[in-house]
């Protein structure tokens, strides 16, 4: 028996009872590796546009704060992130929008009427009306979104992290 | 290389000396019942991978429990593969250790000098019975719910401490958020360490006595 060149029914049986545990255990192991991953492969469908409202709603250049919410699923659990805009008319066909956090460290900037600048709280920071630096320690200016007007109503592009 | 690594690593492991020992025993002229140990052992493992996997998305909250298995059947991906295996092995593995139950009460294999495998098996077959109802409840959707609802009011019907069972099993008196975390709790830690232990005393009984033969005429 220990001569033959053929398999024994020992060698025989190792053999097929190997290829079946493999077999088996790619079959349960490749999609658990999947399912392990599943939540970093999924796209985050971020970007729309959001309308607010019709333009002649908005004052000529005065930034007026516009607020929304916004939802997104996270597995089984919805998060609810608010949002909030300056609009700034700077002629009757023209406007500006920008974003209300500040580029320091993302506390939220306020218009103040009597100075004419965007005033963070956190770290004294101010900015011009147009979004632009006057001092503080922020690295750039406001963040400004993509608009578009429709039908005479103002959208913004919002594109979400 | 390979037989050079393999003889030092038998040298200290001793693999030779465990490979002899468990899986090259003595065995008497067998059928095919006599695989259904080997299939439960299996399938526990299988039910213990799965169920590790799916901790990963699953919650034990009334909030999100019912919630997040939608999710882990719809959104993630093959996320009903593992869930899948993890509900229709969970009936199989009782299905499975019953009937090895059977085979070795009719083939009068519980007798001396196995009687602590047998009562370490009918441990086993309550701890396997107790897995089946407190997974039942996790999925937290009606069908679970009324069936918790009902299984725990059964004992509630044993005269004077009824109603006491009835309580600890639900953690109060009535099923509440409670009731889940504390089923979860015993179904993927309290009962799968049971199950492992008694497994192990179990197999090493096996090995140790051996299996014995097909009852014939002369027994």
């Amino acid at each position: 028996m220990d001569n033959s060149p053929n398999l024994t029914r020992r060698q025989f049986v190792t053999v097929i009872g190997a290829a079946i545990s493999t077999l088996i255990g790619a079959a349960v192991g490749l999609p658990a590796i999947g399912y392990l991953l599943s939540p970093a492969l999924e796209k985050q469908e971020g970007e729309s546009w959001i309308l607010l409202g019709p333009l002649d709603n908005y004052p000529l250049n005065q930034p007026t704060l516009f607020t929304f919410t916004r939802t997104k699923k996270h597995g089984w659990e919805k998060t609810t992130t608010s949002y909030g805009v300056y609009v700034l008319r700077t002629s009757p066909t023209e406007v500006r929008v920008f974003s209300n956090v500040c580029t320091h460290l993302s506390c939220r900037v306020t218009w103040k009427e009597e100075v004419q600048e965007y005033i963070c709280p956190c770290h004294d920071g101010h900015f011009a009306i147009d979004g632009s630096i006057i001092s503080g320690p922020q690295p750039r200016s406001l963040d400004e979104y993509e608009t578009k007007i429709e039908d005479g109503n103002l959208f913004i592009f919002l594109k979400e992290a | 290389m390979v037989r050079r690594l393999f003889q030092w690593l038998d040298e200290r492991l001793g693999l030779t000396t465990i490979h002899d020992v468990v899986l090259d025993r003595k065995v008497p002229k067998v059928n095919w019942w006599f695989t259904l140990g080997s299939a439960s052992l299996f399938l526990f493992l299988i039910q213990g991978i799965t169920g590790v996997f799916l901790t990963v998305y699953y919650v034990p909250s009334p909030d999100h429990a019912y919630d997040s298995v939608q999710y882990i059947m719809n959104e993630v991906r093959f996320g009903w593969l593992i869930r899948g295996i993890h509900h229709w092995g969970a009936t199989l593995m009782v299905l499975v250790v019953f009937i090895h139950m059977l085979r070795t009460f009719f083939y009068a294999a519980y007798k001396y000098p196995r009687e602590l495998t047998w009562i370490s098996g009918v441990v086993l077959l309550l701890a396997t019975l107790g897995m089946g109802f407190t997974g039942y409840l996790l999925p937290w959707n009606q069908r679970a719910y009324w069936a918790t609802t009902v299984g725990t009011q059964i004992p509630g019907t044993i005269p004077f401490i009824g109603p006491f069972i009835t309580s600890v099993m639900r953690g109060g008196s009535e099923l509440s958020a409670l009731t889940l975390a504390r089923f979860f709790s015993v179904h993927i830690w309290f009962l799968p360490a049971v199950i492992a232990a008694t497994i192990g005393l179990h197999l090493y009984l096996v090995i140790r006595l051996g299996i014995s033969h097909i009852p014939d005429e002369n027994d």
